[in-house]
């Protein structure tokens, strides 16, 4: 498998000017939708976990992912990226499309789709026998970059990205587990940003963590928006009115409210949603 | 305070009450157990030394580094024995970790869930086949066809390597490591087989996640978290092929001798205690015997203990890991 570092050209490149918004966060003008997806569905066995779901998620845009346990959130983030596949058995239905390209087309690989859309688990999971640079690099690795200097660079890029970077500078050849947990997290997160993906995926990535550490992703998040596309699922619906600019609200498998942030949290549309934010059920 | 007098609440048992004789019985009954154990081991060990002593007086450490071996002039020396038998043993290695690793890591990552259990049943009988059926099998069915075959293919090929030079005879020190590689195959691959199922799958994802291909998932998530426990598993094979008797006896040709071959025939610690038991006339024989015992046993604990470590300090290490 032999697919070269540079990923596809997408309009992520342009540097867009960046603007004010009322908020006062930063953000990049709105274009095109990343990932439009069109009636999916998606069977585990004969249990249905997603049901007809369309949405159009915005590039360079956080959209998080909310709804109580067993909502089909998770699932619906792994199908992003074809992880669900893993699981044996799955079946799915309807249409769902990366940046105009069908991600489930016959002739499309799912190791490519990943390499194009990254993610960030639950837990962090660092290679325990990699230090923290073969952790970050390994990706790159994978696709046959043996160029040191660019790898130097991409190492100490990803490292910076996540806020990392001043952290372990001295020591990057320690094994990557010997960092406290919310660090690991930020190494995944690295080592999901080396390769350059067009999307991060992150499936609650602070669910493990202690507040400190969970503002410290926040704020990363905040500045990984700038560059890439990120959906993020969590079951913290402070984090969500925190740091995305979308929130999907799903519920049964189905996608009951999408829109602007503020707008779901304030004034939902849907009863459900609205029963949901405000804490009576879920 | 109130009393309890409703009958459906009956009084509370007082502490103090509950016998302990038990708990302290079954306490030292288990430490009985347990120190019968290490008590048998110390007892073997010593039992063995004491054969041993006038062997042990007579040549000292030169017993070790000898290679003569002549009942009839009353010279013993263990050399010959100890090379038979780590010799045998590696070769044993050298062919069963591969095939017991591939065949683990077919198990855990790539068979059909339908596949796995028969595969493992299979393997489990394999196991259970008494090493004299393996002796037998090996000395009518494996060493001819190895004779005619295998080894005149192997000299052809690679005659210019000392390993596979000089005369076929088929009973020789690589019919003795082919064999003992078929015996250890289970324990190899059924170790290995739980070590790579304590991967935790969040690893697996990690890589795949990272656009890794099934192979690269293996090689960067699997096997380098596992590669510790692989090691113990393997040193846990050797100590099985150390001590490895029957069948080895049967196809490794007996001859006390030390050869760059291995289509030379060999002679193994196991073996010649085995074999000359019953023909140890004079009592510095019969001593030379047990200290060859003796060695063997040596051996064998350091080896399965270099194992227990290696796996203890994997477990430990994936414990740490979880986090």
């Amino acid at each position: 498998m032999a697919t070269p570092v540079s990923t596809p050209e997408k309009p992520k490149t342009a540097p867009a000017p960046v603007q004010p918004e009322a908020g006062g966060k930063p953000v990049a003008p709105e274009e095109g939708p990343a990932f439009d997806v069109r009636d999916f569905s998606l069977w585990y066995g004969a249990r249905k976990a997603l049901d007809g779901v369309s949405i159009r998620i915005p590039a360079r845009r956080v959209t998080a992912i909310i709804g109580p346990s067993g909502c089909g959130k998770s699932t619906f983030l792994r199908a992003l990226n074809r992880m669900h596949e893993l699981t044996p058995g799955t079946r799915i239905e309807g249409s769902l499309h990366l940046f105009g390209e069908d991600l489930y087309a016959p002739s499309v690989d799912p190791v490519v789709v990943r390499r194009r859309v990254g993610m960030v688990f639950q837990k962090s999971n660092p290679f325990p026998t990699m230090s923290i640079e073969e952790n970050v690099l390994v990706g790159l690795r994978l696709n046959g970059v043996k160029d040191r200097a660019f790898l130097q660079h991409r190492l100490e890029q990803s490292l910076r990205m996540s806020a990392l970077w001043d952290e372990v500078k001295d020591h990057l050849k320690r094994p990557g587990i010997s960092l406290s947990g919310g660090q690991q997290q930020r190494l995944c997160i690295a080592r999901a940003l080396a390769v350059e993906p067009e999307v991060l995926l992150m499936d609650e990535p602070c669910s493990a963590l202690d507040p400190l550490a969970t503002a410290k992703i926040e704020e990363l998040i905040q500045q990984l928006r700038l560059r890439f596309t990120v959906v993020i699922v969590t079951h913290n619906m402070q984090q969500a009115a925190r740091c995305s600019d979308r929130t999907a609200f799903f519920y049964l498998g189905k996608l009951v409210e999408f829109g602007e942030t503020r707008g779901m949290f304030t004034n939902p549309s849907n009863p459900q949603t609205e029963a949901y934010v405000s804490g009576r059920f879920g | 305070m109130r009393t309890v007098t409703t009958p459906d609440s009956p009084a509370p048992v007082k502490p103090t009450s509950v016998s302990r004789w038990p708990d302290r019985s079954f306490h030292w009954l288990a430490l009985l157990a347990a120190l019968t154990l290490v008590g048998l081991i110390v007892l073997v060990g010593w039992e063995l030394y004491r054969g041993s002593r006038l062997s042990i007086h007579q040549f000292g450490p030169r017993f070790l580094v000898s290679s003569q071996w002549d009942p009839v002039s009353d010279v013993y020396g263990a050399l010959p024995f100890i090379f038979g038998t780590l010799v045998s043993s590696l070769i044993a290695l050298v062919i069963a970790v591969p095939l017991g690793v591939a065949t683990a890591l077919f198990l855990t990552e790539m068979a059909p869930v339908r596949l796995r259990q028969p595969i493992i049943t299979v393997i489990e009988l394999l196991a259970a086949v008494p090493s004299v059926i393996f002796g037998l099998w090996g000395i009518f069915v494996l060493v001819p066809w190895l004779r005619d075959h295998f080894f005149r293919w192997l000299k052809d090929s690679l005659g210019f390597l000392p390993l596979f030079t000089g005369p076929i005879y088929g009973p020789s020190m690589l019919a003795g490591g082919i064999i003992v590689a078929i015996m250890i195959l289970p324990i190899v691959t059924s170790v290995s087989r739980e070590i790579l199922r304590s991967v935790p799958n969040l690893q697996r994802e990690a890589a795949y996640a990272l656009g890794a291909t099934h192979w690269e998932v293996i090689r960067i998530a699997v096997i380098s978290y596992a590669r510790r426990g692989i090691f113990g598993a393997a040193v846990l094979g050797l100590g099985r092929a150390l001590g490895e008797t029957m069948a080895v006896t049967m196809v490794i040709g007996n001859r006390p001798e030390i050869s760059a071959s291995l289509f030379a025939p060999g002679y193994t610690l196991a073996s010649v205690v085995a074999n000359e038991f019953t023909e140890a006339t004079s009592d510095l024989y019969l001593n030379a015997l047990f200290e060859l015992g003796l060695v063997l046993l040596a051996i064998t604990i350091l080896v399965n203990a270099v194992a227990q470590l290696m796996l203890r300090s994997l477990a430990g290490g994936a414990g740490a890991k979880a986090h």
